[in-house]
C-alpha cells in the first residue's frame, strides 16, 4: 500500500489533469448536443492549436498571452469550417457529417506531419519547472494554471449559456432546431457558432497544456479519446456531465497509473468507454433517450 | 440466361481483362502496387457490406484486418499450422471478432455515431493488447519463416499473389452481386434505409445486422491474412492501426458506396491517385494519406454516389446534350 500523502498527491495531480479533460470534453459535448453529431476533427483541432501556440511562443510570445489571440482566431476557423465546409458537405446527413469530420480530421493531421515532421518539439517557460508547496503536496505550476484557466473557462461558457441571448438561441437549437429556426433563429449560424466555441476551448486548452506537455502531429489523439470517454461517461451534449466525467477520468488514471503502471492506464480509459458504451450509452447524467 | 450474363457478364469481362496484367507486365513495382490495392479492395468489400449495404458506418474495421492477419500469423508461428488451413481459420478468427463486437455493439442498441465510436475504441484495444502483449510478439511483431514452396502459401512470382487476391476479390464481387439479389439483401438495404421500420415490418433487424458484420468481418479479415502472408509481417501498427480502418472505407466511398464494384474502383483510383502524387510531390511522410482526408471531404459533397455517380451523371447529361 502507498502512504496516504502520496494517494493524496496522485488525487490532486489526477484532479489538475482532469480540469484540462474536462475542458476538452466541454468542447466536444456542446458541438455534440447542439449539432448531434461527433466531431471526430476534436483531436486535430487540438494539435493545430498546440502547434500554433508552439510557433507563437517561438516568435517570443508566452502561450499563457498567446491564448488571447489564438482563441478568438480558432472560433473563426471553427466557424468558418462549420458553415462553409462541413455543413454544406454533409447535406443534412448524420453519417455524413461523421465521414466528413474524419475527413477534415485525416487531412488536418497528415498536413501537420507533412509540414512539421513527427518531432516532438517542448517549449520552455520561466514557470516550466517551477511547483507550488501546499505544505504536503508539490504541485507543478504549468498544470495549477491549466486547472484554474479551465475553470474560467467553464464559468464563462456557463455564463454565455444562461445570460446571453447567443447563449438562449443555442439552448433552443440544441434542445428543439425546427421550433428554434420557427421563432427565427439562423440555425446555420447557431451551429457554426457552437462549433467555434468548441474550436475556441480547444485553443485555450493547448495553449494551458503546451507548457507542461509537448506538441508532434498526433499530440491531440491522446486527449481526444480521452473525450470521448468523458462524454459518453457525462451524457453526450450534457455540460455538467463532461465536467464531472472529466474530473473522474483525471482521478481514475493518475490512480490506474500509481497501482498498474503507466502503459497500462490508456487501456483502462478505452475499456471503460466501451463498457459505458455497451451499459449505458446515455451516460451517468444522460437522460434515458 | 441471358438475364445471368447481364448480372454476372460484367464481374467477369472485367476480372478477365485484370487477370491479364501479368501477360502484359512483369515489372514488379507495378504488380506490387496492384497487389496491394487488390488487398485494399477487398479489406473495402467487407466494409461495404456493413456499411454501404446495411449503413452501419464502422471506424474500426481494423480489429478484423488485425484479427485476420494476426490470426494467420500467429496460427503458423506458434502453433505450427500450415499456411493454408491457417488462412481459413484466420478468416473464421475474424468472423468470430465480428460476431462478438456485433452482438455486444448491437445489442446494446448501438447505432450511428455511437457505434461508429465503439467500433474505434476495440480497434484500439486490440492495437494495444497486441503491442504489449507477448503472444503477439509484442512491439517487434511476428514474422513468418521464409520458405518459398507452393505448399506454403509463398510465391517467388508476384504474379501468383496478384491472380489469388484477384480471384479473392472476384469471389466477393460475384457474392455481392448475389447478395444484391438475394432477401437477406433487400433486409439489409431495409436497415439502412430506416431501422425503425423494417422492424416494424417485421424483419429481425438484430439478426441481420449480425449476420452483416459477420460476413463483413470475415471477408476484411481474409484481406489481413493475406496481407500478412503477402509481407510475411504483421505488427499491430499495420494489422490494427488506423489508416486500415481509414482505408476500409474510403475505398467504397470513393467508389461507390453500397454498390458491388464500388470497392474495387475505389482502391484502384486510390492507388493511382498516390502513386501520382508520390511521383508529384516526392515522398513527403503524410502528403498522400493528407490527400486522402481531402479526397473523403470532397467525395462527400460532391459525389455521394462515389465514382461511379459521377460516371452515371456524366452519360445521363451527355445524352440529354444528344436529345436536345
Amino acid at each position: 500500500m502507498f502512504a496516504p500523502q502520496i494517494i493524496l498527491a496522485a488525487l490532486i495531480n489526477g484532479l489538475l489533469t482532469g480540469a484540462v479533460y474536462a475542458l476538452v470534453s466541454v468542447a466536444l459535448t456542446l458541438v455534440y448536443g447542439v449539432l448531434h453529431i461527433i466531431n471526430f476533427a476534436h483531436g486535430a483541432i487540438l494539435t493545430a492549436a498546440m502547434f500554433a501556440a508552439f510557433f507563437a511562443s517561438q516568435a517570443g510570445i508566452d502561450p499563457l498571452i498567446a491564448v488571447f489571440g489564438l482563441a478568438p482566431l480558432f472560433f473563426a476557423l471553427g466557424y468558418v469550417a462549420q458553415r462553409f465546409v462541413i455543413g454544406p458537405a454533409s447535406h443534412g446527413s448524420d453519417s455524413n457529417v461523421l465521414l466528413v469530420t474524419l475527413g477534415i480530421s485525416i487531412l488536418l493531421e497528415n498536413a501537420m506531419l507533412a509540414a512539421f515532421g513527427s518531432d516532438t518539439r517542448t517549449i520552455d517557460t520561466p514557470y516550466g519547472f517551477s511547483s507550488l508547496d501546499l505544505g504536503f503536496v508539490y504541485l507543478p505550476l504549468p498544470r495549477v494554471i491549466a486547472c484554474g484557466a479551465a475553470t474560467l473557462v467553464a464559468v464563462l461558457l456557463w455564463l454565455l449559456l444562461k445570460k446571453t441571448d447567443t447563449g438562449k438561441a443555442i439552448r433552443a437549437v440544441a434542445k428543439e432546431r425546427f421550433g428554434a429556426a420557427l421563432v427565427g433563429i439562423d440555425v446555420a449560424h447557431i451551429y457554426a457558432v457552437t462549433f467555434g466555441i468548441g474550436a475556441a476551448c480547444l485553443a485555450v486548452a493547448a495553449c494551458v497544456l503546451l507548457p507542461s506537455y509537448y506538441v508532434q502531429p498526433r499530440a491531440g489523439d491522446a486527449y481526444v479519446l480521452v473525450a470521448f470517454t468523458v462524454v459518453v461517461l457525462g451524457g453526450m451534449g450534457s455540460v455538467p456531465g463532461a465536467v464531472i466525467g472529466g474530473l473522474l477520468i483525471g482521478v481514475v488514471e493518475s490512480l490506474s497509473g500509481l497501482y498498474f503502471g503507466e502503459s497500462l492506464g490508456q487501456l483502462g480509459i478505452f475499456l471503460i468507454f466501451i463498457l459505458v458504451l455497451l451499459l449505458r450509452p446515455t451516460g451517468l447524467f444522460g437522460a434515458r433517450a | 440466361m441471358t438475364a445471368w450474363l447481364k448480372v454476372y457478364g460484367p464481374i467477369v469481362v472485367v476480372m478477365a481483362l485484370l487477370a491479364m496484367v501479368p501477360l502484359a507486365t512483369s515489372a514488379n513495382t507495378v504488380l506490387n502496387a496492384l497487389v496491394v490495392s487488390l488487398t485494399m479492395a477487398l479489406a473495402g468489400q467487407g466494409w461495404n457490406l456493413l456499411g454501404g449495404y446495411a449503413g452501419q458506418i464502422s471506424f474500426g474495421h481494423a480489429a478484423f484486418f488485425g484479427a485476420g492477419a494476426y490470426g494467420t500469423a500467429i496460427l503458423q508461428a506458434r502453433f505450427g499450422w500450415n499456411a493454408y488451413p491457417a488462412f481459413a481459420g484466420a478468416i473464421c478468427i475474424g468472423a468470430a471478432f465480428g460476431a462478438v463486437i456485433g452482438y455486444l455493439s448491437f445489442r446494446s442498441g448501438l447505432r450511428g455515431s455511437y457505434f461508429a465510436l465503439v467500433t474505434l475504441a476495440f480497434a484500439e484495444v486490440f492495437r494495444i493488447l497486441a503491442n504489449a502483449s507477448d503472444f503477439t510478439g509484442g512491439a517487434a511483431g511476428t514474422l513468418l519463416k521464409l520458405d518459398m514452396r507452393t505448399g506454403n502459401f509463398q510465391f517467388a512470382s508476384r504474379a501468383t499473389f496478384y491472380l489469388i487476391v484477384l480471384g479473392l476479390v472476384t469471389v466477393v464481387l460475384i457474392a455481392t452481386r448475389a447478395l444484391e439479389r438475394s432477401r437477406f439483401g433487400a433486409y439489409l438495404v431495409a436497415v439502412r434505409e430506416n431501422e425503425d421500420a423494417a422492424k416494424a415490418l417485421g424483419v429481425d433487424t438484430l439478426q441481420v445486422k449480425l449476420r452483416a458484420i459477420t460476413l463483413s468481418a470475415a471477408i476484411t479479415a481474409a484481406a489481413g491474412a493475406f496481407y500478412a502472408q503477402y509481407f510475411l509481417f504483421v505488427d499491430s501498427n499495420i494489422a490494427f492501426g488506423t489508416w486500415i480502418s481509414i482505408e476500409a472505407l474510403l475505398v467504397p466511398i470513393i467508389g461507390g458506396l453500397g454498390t458491388a464494384f464500388g470497392p474495387l474502383i475505389g482502391a484502384i483510383a486510390l492507388q493511382g491517385l498516390t502513386e501520382g502524387t508520390k511521383a508529384i510531390a516526392g515522398r513527403i511522410p503524410g502528403a498522400d494519406v493528407a490527400l486522402y482526408g481531402a479526397l473523403l471531404v470532397v467525395a462527400i459533397a460532391f459525389a455521394p454516389r462515389g465514382l461511379q455517380g459521377l460516371a452515371a451523371r456524366l452519360r445521363r447529361g451527355l445524352a440529354m446534350g444528344r436529345a436536345s
